[in-house]
């Protein structure tokens, strides 16, 4: 068997050498821009990494000071809890707002509404993020000072409405996908078991969907912690551990967006920016890797 | 139509079937077919694929009205009332039984499948839903094999187990009427032999609708046969009748003596 594939590899016409070599060209390279992505922001930041910073202070203070005079501080914990809390708000509204729709979409809307959905659906993922961040700035900003009485609406709540906004449209499409991939065959079986159509969608469709709409999930916080100029421009972008969601806070990436382009390069400055922005890519990696695993998980079911 | 022929023609049908027309689109898959179904009969459906069988099983139950762009014409009676005038489809769907030609394992465990319609049925008591499995496992011999790992899940059975599986969940709603979907398609001959056996028990209980591609299963487990060609009931009538050397339609003799079809 072995032999007969070695020999029409070897029998190939030209054009098709060409093009495999091409495609694998392009499959590879991929996995290289990582990889060198990965590596130049490590080199950046690794001198100061290993020699200087004080990795204590960086994850566990609040002190962000790095252009004082006479005190220079890198603590990057409220950058991280203002990351994390942002996120986790951004998915108490997105999540339920994102399976809902899914699961209207893939089970209860007529073919012809679903189209329509999917079309209005992909525009919202396609609006650019400093968009989202000039709305959250005027509209959401004017929204909070009026609902909520405070004197200003730049806060981690405003933040998070518009990261949910973002991460929607990815937790729709995949979780609807993931809907759509339980064979039909279910559901005829349990409508001829007299369930009603919600019945269907959570005594089965929900239990035989879950790792999909747990990888939609872990993809639309993915996709929260990476943003950058909605949350810079919509939560104050303040030092600050958040007291609630009315709070201002700053982020792990509003912080390099804001400060990368006036610090000198090659500083401590520079390079603790490059620490960060070393923290959010093992972040965001964690959470792609588990959300790939997940939806491994399913492939293999 | 000859609908007359064994004793248990005298008994109230349990389904009338009257100038039942249905259309997929502009396609007519059933042209205005007649009959009844008595109590405690097995009536065996035969005919080729595509012949509108599965279409008439999916009038009985109403499960046709979840595809869209069908029309459904005439009537369906089910004890004497019209199916179509009845408001708790869910509850219509609970007292019949349908086994489809796959067999469908809900990616949920051995129990919770079997419990599945009573719980939607809106039986909460453990000892009760536990007696259920329990019966309705040991009627589709399915009991022995998997009593002592209920909880794993039913998909991971094998093709004839989870036949096995599916008519134990078709039964777990204590149905009027059980209806048989071409059910020996995945299952090898000697869990069709198993299944055929629990069958002929069941016939006791409930009436069985069986719609088979094997007309040696009709002619096995029938009391009467109806003969389905295009969307056409040609010919309804005692098994024997249907199987002899002379039954009233002359397609009838050549499809099931294997001329065609």
């Amino acid at each position: 068997m072995n032999i007969l594939r070695k020999k029409s590899t070897a029998n190939l016409p030209f054009s098709e050498t060409v093009i495999e070599l091409f495609i694998r060209l392009c499959g590879i390279s991929s996995i290289i821009f990582v990889f060198g992505i990965f590596f130049f922001v490590f080199r950046e930041g690794a001198d100061f990494l290993f020699n200087g910073l004080d990795l204590k202070e960086f994850l566990t203070s609040v002190e962000w000071q790095p252009t004082s005079l006479n005190n220079k501080r890198y603590g990057a914990l409220a950058l991280i809890v203002g990351t994390f809390s942002v996120t986790a708000l951004a998915m108490c509204i997105a999540v339920p707002f994102g399976l809902g729709a899914a699961i209207f979409v893939s089970e209860f809307c007529s073919p012809k509404l679903r189209e329509t959905f999917k079309i209005i659906i992909e525009l919202l993922a396609a609006i650019p993020s400093v968009v989202w961040g000039f709305i959250g700035l005027t509209l959401m900003n004017q929204l909070i000072i009026a609902v909520f009485n405070v004197p200003i609406g730049l806060t981690m709540l405003n933040g998070s409405i518009m990261l949910a906004l973002m991460s929607v449209p990815i937790i729709v499409s995949i979780a609807e996908d993931a809907l759509k991939a339980v064979p039909d065959s279910y559901r005829e079986a349990a409508e001829a078991l007299g369930a009603t159509r919600w019945q269907v969608v959570y005594r089965v469709l929900l239990p035989a969907a879950k790792n999909g709409l747990l990888a939609a999930v872990l993809l639309g916080a993915a996709r929260s912690i990476g943003e950058t100029m909605a949350v810079l421009m919509a939560t104050g972008h303040s030092v600050n551990i958040p007291s609630g969601p009315l709070s201002w806070i700053r982020t792990l990436t509003a912080t390099i967006a804001a400060e990368l382009g006036e610090v000198a390069r090659g500083g401590e400055h520079y390079q603790v920016l490059f620490i960060i922005g070393i923290l959010l890519f093992t972040i965001t990696f964690v959470v792609n890797l588990i959300a790939d695993l997940v939806i491994k998980g399913i492939r293999q079911e | 139509m000859n609908t007359n022929g064994d004793n248990s023609s005298q008994i109230t049908p349990v389904i009338q079937v009257s100038d039942l027309k249905v259309r997929y689109g502009d396609k007519s898959a059933l042209n205005g077919i007649s009959f009844d179904v008595h109590k405690n009969e097995i009536l065996g459906i035969i005919g080729p694929a595509q012949s509108g069988k599965t279409t008439l099983l999916k009038v009985i139950n109403r499960t046709l009205e979840l595809t869209s762009g069908t029309t459904v014409e005439g009537s369906v009676k089910l004890d004497g009332v019209d199916i179509s005038t009845i408001n708790d489809v869910y509850g219509l769907r609970r007292r019949i039984g349908m086994v489809l030609p796959l067999p469908v394992g809900l990616p949920l465990s051995i129990y919770d499948n079997v419990a599945f319609a009573p719980r939607t049925g809106g039986i909460r008591a453990k000892s009760e839903l536990d007696e259920i499995v329990e019966r309705c496992l040991q009627q589709a011999a399915l009991w022995d094999e998997v009593k002592d790992r209920l909880d794993t899940l039913g998909t991971k059975l094998s093709g004839g187990q989870q036949q096995r599986l599916t008519i134990a969940r078709a039964l777990s709603h204590q149905p009027e009427i059980l209806c048989l979907d071409e059910f020996s398609i995945a299952v090898d001959p000697v869990t069709t032999m198993r299944i055929e056996d629990v069958l002929d028990t069941l016939r006791s209980e409930m009436t069985i609708l069986l719609v088979t591609n094997l007309v040696q299963q009709a002619k096995r487990l029938a009391n009467r046969t109806a003969f389905i060609l295009n969307g056409d009931l040609i010919e309804i009538d005692t098994t024997e009748v249907i199987f002899s050397d002379n039954p009233t339609n002359q397609a009838t003799y050549d499809y099931v003596n294997g001329n065609f079809g």
